[in-house]
């Protein structure tokens, strides 16, 4: 039986096309990615993502906790309402799973996780705080009588589009910068995305979900499936958990060394196997300049050795095949590549793991 | 609900086959195959002259979430290619059967008639 988010019936009610998605009855989209795609780059789109699972950190502890729990430095959390992205790694350097962490006070803080790695993640973290015998309560707010939802409005638009559906909270929200949230009675506003654009990310009560959902959409807010935001993504450079890192790949590897604060005293899990293990791999983007399709699990053979695509698809952006891929280190962005598509060699240049932000292409 | 002529015969592998009166024999892929792969992007046809055995890869469709295989639904040789499909996928989204793909030469034409008519056809596309 597949688990269905609060929004289930009004994505039915809209046409979607529902698929099986790691266990959770989600749309794919809702007619065609590549226009919902095009929405988000150059208007606005929303999604679903209420199979995400925030997660409240409450305690005298909390920051001390997740000092040692992530791989980036929630020191770097000043100011309230301010959100970090960060991987919590296991002891090897592995990833567990990828993550925002919103600082609201000293003694609150939320963090959504993955929607397939959600119990892996709440098991682990209330093993360490039992570990560590601090006072810090872990509640996931996905299930029960207190759920959230979550929708993503993105795009150049959005904003003006959630103030128009939420006007009390346009003062709290209309200047969050990048990488913030506010609290507005009952709703949480993030300025966080998964497309590239601008927009916001808004968790609510799970009962007045499909209510928000209906309203953005009688405003003009197109509903956009998880294939427009698969493409968006990695347009974006941004990595997908499962497919890009898993517990297997250190964040060194999967292009998340910025995300790593390795040059303090601060210890966190993880930390001694990414010092010991260093880069091995780098994490870079290819724009195939053959016709086909790059895909998840190619092999790119490079003249420094074989690499390999961790995720791949069409760009409605550049209207070309693009991919990220783990590739040897030494090779070079410009770089001209091969890449095995059912035993035929097509070529491909290496760039920068980003193509596409803010409805431009930047490659 | 797709769209599913009379017409046309269908293979279980969601390719359908128009006989033509020379004896060739047209092979798209179906309404519901499309739909299922949403937004396509990318067609690989055959070789013109090419044979192939019954349910061997004779191309590949790739929408923006995934790639799929296209299967000889019976044996013969390829005899004409249809690059516009190739030159625009999403023409096989607007309309899959008028975007064929490949015309082959059937080894043996009387094949034709284990294919599922499109009753049988529409019941595996429910049951997808």
């Amino acid at each position: 039986m597949l688990k269905q988010t609060v929004l289930n019936a009004a994505h039915r009610a809209m046409g979607a096309r529902m698929v099986d998605f790691g266990g959770w009855d989600m749309p794919v989209n809702y007619g065609s990615q590549i226009e919902e795609h095009h929405a988000v780059r150059t208007n606005c789109g929303m999604f679903d993502v209420s199979h995400m699972c925030p997660v409240d950190v409450v305690g005298a502890d909390c920051r001390a906790f997740l000092s040692r729990l992530v791989a980036n430095d929630v020191a770097k959390l000043k100011v309230s309402g301010k959100a970090l992205y960060a991987a919590m790694l296991n002891e090897a350097g592995g990833v567990i799973d990828d993550l925002i962490i919103y600082f609201l006070t000293e003694t609150r803080f939320r963090i959504v996780v993955n929607a397939g790695t959600a119990e892996k993640d709440l098991a682990w973290m209330q093993a360490k705080v039992a570990e560590w015998k601090l006072d810090v309560t872990i509640t996931q707010r996905r299930d029960g009588a207190n759920a959230l939802g979550i929708i993503a409005v993105q795009g150049p638009n959005a904003r003006a589009k959630v103030w128009e559906v939420l006007p009390q909270a346009k003062a709290a929200i209309a200047d969050l910068k990048p990488f913030f949230a506010a609290e507005v009675d009952q709703y949480f506003i993030a300025s966080t995305g998964y497309t590239g654009e601008d927009g916001y990310e808004i968790m609510l009560p799970a009962g007045e979900a499909e209510a928000m959902w209906n309203k953005l959409n009688a405003s003009g807010v197109a509903p956009c499936g998880l294939g427009a935001r698969d493409t968006l993504r990695l347009e974006a450079g941004m990595n997908l958990y499962g497919q890009d890192m898993d517990e297997t790949v250190s964040p060194l590897d999967a292009g998340l060394a910025w995300t790593v604060s390795l040059n303090t005293e601060r210890d966190f899990v993880g930390k001694a196997a990414l010092t010991a293990a260093g880069q091995q791999k780098q994490f870079l983007g290819l724009v195939l300049l053959d016709k086909g399709v790059l895909r998840g699990h190619q092999k790119a053979i490079t003249a420094q050795g074989e690499g390999e695509i961790t995720s791949g698809s069409f760009s409605p952006t550049l209207q070309q095949s693009i991919a990220l891929a783990r590739l040897p280190l030494g090779v070079q962005v410009g770089d001209e590549v091969e890449v095995d598509i059912r035993g035929k060699l097509l070529k491909a240049k290496v760039v920068k793991p980003v193509f596409a932000r803010n409805g431009k292409a930047v490659i | 609900m797709s769209n599913v002529p009379a017409n046309l015969k269908y293979a279980a592998s969601h390719e359908w086959m128009l006989l033509n009166a020379d004896g060739s024999v047209t092979v798209g892929i179906t309404d519901h195959a499309q739909e299922a792969l949403g937004d396509l992007v990318f067609v690989e046809l055959p070789e013109v002259g090419a044979h192939f055995d019954a349910e061997k890869e004779i191309a590949v469709v790739e929408s923006v979430k995934a790639a799929a295989d296209v299967y000889a639904p019976i044996a013969g040789t390829v005899t004409e290619v249809n690059q516009a499909a190739a030159d625009a996928p999403e023409s096989v989204n607007q309309d899959a059967y008028a975007a064929w793909l490949f015309k082959m030469t059937p080894d043996n034409v009387a094949d034709l008639d284990k294919m599922l008519d499109a009753a049988a056809y529409q019941a595996v596309a429910d049951a997808a």
